[in-house]
């Protein structure tokens, strides 16, 4: 088994700086995303509820893979001449696949959220407009404060496997962690040193962030202090 | 102050509120009492409109609570009311809590309202618990915090919806303490609750209800000795001296 | 779009067949449920030696489940396609790599939903069962496994849904399952990729919804004749 060179380490490490950054840039999309199809949902007009559920269900029946195909293969067709060339000129692959690695995500945390909602009494509402809240205060100050510390875990959960699944990037040519291995290995053969390497990256970036959800989780969760009679 | 007039609520098919009239006057200690199921909760959560009603009205300082262009946050602004769950906000310390009102509804410096605050746990007996989360607290320490709460933007009027019976025994004395002394102090209150202790030291009037219905009002020492309404006979004969 | 469906359809739903080997969403479905049936016994078998009296078995497996767990399901994928011909000492086709990844990944996190199954049955019920007499894995074997097992059943049916849309993945290592015919489709009409991927976006939204949702039909129906029975 021979181990690796400086050079292929140091492409296996632009590969993880692109897979860091896809993951970034898809997460804040995600969320903010998601934060819309919920509050769209939470106003219970039939045409919003159906639209997201419809999101939600495609969403969550459509492999993530073909989806990136599609906002990649698909997606430019509908753009006019000019947009579609400038997207190509300007790293298409990388934006194209954020998109649909966003969108994909945003449907589960869209759902971990209103489960989140769901879970808080609604007393708690009760006792913020009993002190003249308006429906919006209480949703800003009460509800959904509450909503985002208890969906903590499962979001740690989502926020894994958006990291994982950005090696599905791969497929349209985005050249993170996983597309550097493989080309890596492709020339020299050094498979168990390559992937070996790529794989212990993939546990470091995984570990990171679930350190950082329990830190925000014992920071932000509900129940501090032991329990009232 | 608070005037409800031949106030009548369904729920569904249930007739839950039957032509209930009460006035309280300004400074009053109102007890209302009765048998569960008999409809007080839901009376005095129509008060705030927390609970709408389908016949009759409710005015608070002469103006009608249903008119046209009330404004619904304003007036639950001027009501202090005390659940029986207690209802504070556990992602917030206790005085977040307590200042929540004033602060983030009303827009008051934040400074003023920490001041206010401070006072309003020294009242409670809670001052040294101010940085501490709900989910530290006893049910007697929450249910006091959250009369403080309710106390943030010093209302005129205070409704208590059975405060005391989420709670251990034991816990019971020390938020009725704090209940009497806001009524020694002058406010107006109205309390739903089984505490007859409570009822014979402080209050103005109690009123018995029972299927929906106010069946009697009377002074304490009245009620408490020679109720008139049969009912009100049975329901004190079980509270006194509980069958079984 | 319905005049490329109509021509190509064919291809989409059992690829080359039979002028050819089977592919398309059949093969598929065939993947899906070979992987998630083989990753059955070994969920279990990983599950017990997570629970197991041995520290080092204990150990050991929880390495193994971490480890997959915390990598990309297309890196596990490149694993097995280097890993499984030096394992069998021959040259394996790209399907059984494909099978042999699933099973992995799935049994990964299957033995992890078993093992809370496992630890979720009161301690009670073991201490009952030890104090008559009976031994440790028969006690697992007849008490404690079949409660476990009860409430993993359910979930049995939204891992298939998953495992179908992992299966996308043998795109990248040239499976002719699914999304790797419509490529070829895309390839043969080369003026249409809009339709192409939209249309093999539908195929799986079409077949992962209606399973899942008659599945989840199926599953009330079980539980329901359990209750009364």
């Amino acid at each position: 088994m021979n181990l690796l060179d400086a050079t292929q380490y140091q492409l296996l490490l632009s590969g993880m700086a692109v897979t860091v950054q896809l993951f970034l840039v898809a997460w804040v999309m995600a969320f903010a995303i998601a934060v819309t199809l919920v509050v769209v949902r939470a106003t219970d007009l039939a045409p919003c509820r159906w639209l997201v559920d419809a999101y939600v269900e495609y969403h969550r029946n459509v492999p993530l893979l073909v989806q990136v195909l599609f906002w990649y293969f698909g997606m430019p067709e509908l753009l006019p001449e000019g947009f579609r060339m400038w997207l190509y000129q300007h790293n298409a692959e990388m934006s194209l696949a954020a998109i649909a690695l966003a969108l994909g995500s945003a449907a589960y945390i869209a759902e971990d959220i209103r489960s989140g909602l769901r879970a808080i009494p609604g007393t708690q509402f009760e006792a913020a407009r009993a002190l003249g809240a308006s429906y919006l205060q209480c949703m800003r100050f009460v509800i959904v404060p509450q909503a985002l510390r208890i969906s903590i875990p499962p979001l740690v959960g989502r926020a894994l496997l958006l990291f994982k699944n950005t090696s599905v990037a791969m497929a349209i040519g985005v050249m993170e962690l996983t597309y550097q291995a493989r080309e890596i290995e492709n020339e020299t053969y050094r498979t168990f040193a390559t992937f070996g390497a790529a794989t212990i990256m993939y546990l470091l970036g995984s570990f990171l962030i679930m350190l950082i959800g329990s830190r925000i989780y014992d920071r932000y969760r509900l129940n501090r202090g032991g329990h009232g009679a | 102050m608070i005037n409800l007039e031949k106030v009548n609520k369904w729920y569904g098919a249930h007739h839950v509120l039957k032509d209930v009239d009460l006035s309280v006057a300004r400074g009053e200690v109102l007890v209302v009492c009765g048998p569960s199921g008999s409809g007080k909760s839901t009376m005095i959560r129509t008060i705030n409109r927390l609970e709408p009603i389908e016949q009759g009205r409710i005015l608070i300082d002469g103006a009608d609570i249903y008119a046209k262009g009330t404004n619904l946050n304003a007036l639950r602004q001027k009501i202090g009311f005390v659940f029986q769950q207690f209802n504070l906000f556990p992602h917030m310390s206790v005085l977040e809590n307590v200042i929540f009102a004033p602060v983030s509804i009303c827009k008051q410096p934040r400074k003023q309202a920490v001041e206010l605050a401070r006072g309003l746990l020294a009242r409670v007996g809670l001052e040294h618990k101010i940085d501490a989360y709900p989910g530290s607290l006893s049910g007697g320490q929450q249910q006091r915090v959250a009369i403080a709460r309710a106390l943030a933007l010093q209302p005129p009027v205070m409704l208590f919806d059975e405060p005391t019976s989420a709670l251990d025994p034991e816990m019971v004395g020390e938020v009725l303490q704090v209940m009497k002394g806001l009524a020694k102090d002058g406010m107006t209150m109205v309390c739903v609750t089984h505490e007859m202790g409570f009822a014979r030291d402080v209050c103005d009037r109690v009123v018995f209800m029972d299927g929906g219905e106010i069946l009697e009002m009377d002074t304490p020492e009245r009620f408490f000795s020679a109720p008139s309404h049969p009912r009100a006979q049975r329901f004190l004969a079980d509270i006194l001296h509980p069958r079984g | 779009m319905l005049d490329v469906l109509s021509q190509y359809w064919p291809t989409l739903l059992v690829g080359q067949y039979p002028n050819g080997p089977l592919g398309g969403l059949a093969l598929t479905l065939i993947l899906a449920a070979c992987g998630l049936a083989l990753s059955l016994p070994l969920a279990l078998l990983i599950a017990l030696a997570r629970v197991s009296p041995y520290g080092w078995l204990r150990t050991a497996s929880k390495a193994l489940v971490n480890v997959v767990r915390g990598m990309p399901l297309l890196m596990l994928i490149f694993w097995a396609y280097f890993v499984v011909p030096k394992l069998t000492g021959q040259v394996v086709s790209g399907f059984w790599t494909l099978i042999f990844a699933l099973v992995v990944y799935e049994s990964a996190y299957l033995s992890e939903v078993i093992r809370s199954g496992i630890e979720a049955v009161p301690r009670g019920q073991i201490e009952a069962s030890r104090s008559l007499g009976v031994g440790y894995w028969t006690t697992m074997r007849r008490v404690v496994l079949p409660q476990a097992l009860f409430n993993v059943l359910p979930s049995m049916t939204s891992q298939f849904v998953s495992t179908i849309k992992e299966t996308s993945l043998g795109y990248v290592i040239s499976v002719n399952e699914l999304t790797f015919a419509a490529n070829q489709v895309n390839n043969l009409v080369l003026t249409k990729p809009l339709q192409v991927f939209g249309i093999l976006a539908i195929i799986y939204f079409l077949v992962c919804f209606s399973l899942s949702r008659g599945l989840s039909w199926l599953d009330l129906r079980i539980r329901r004749s359990r209750a009364m029975a």
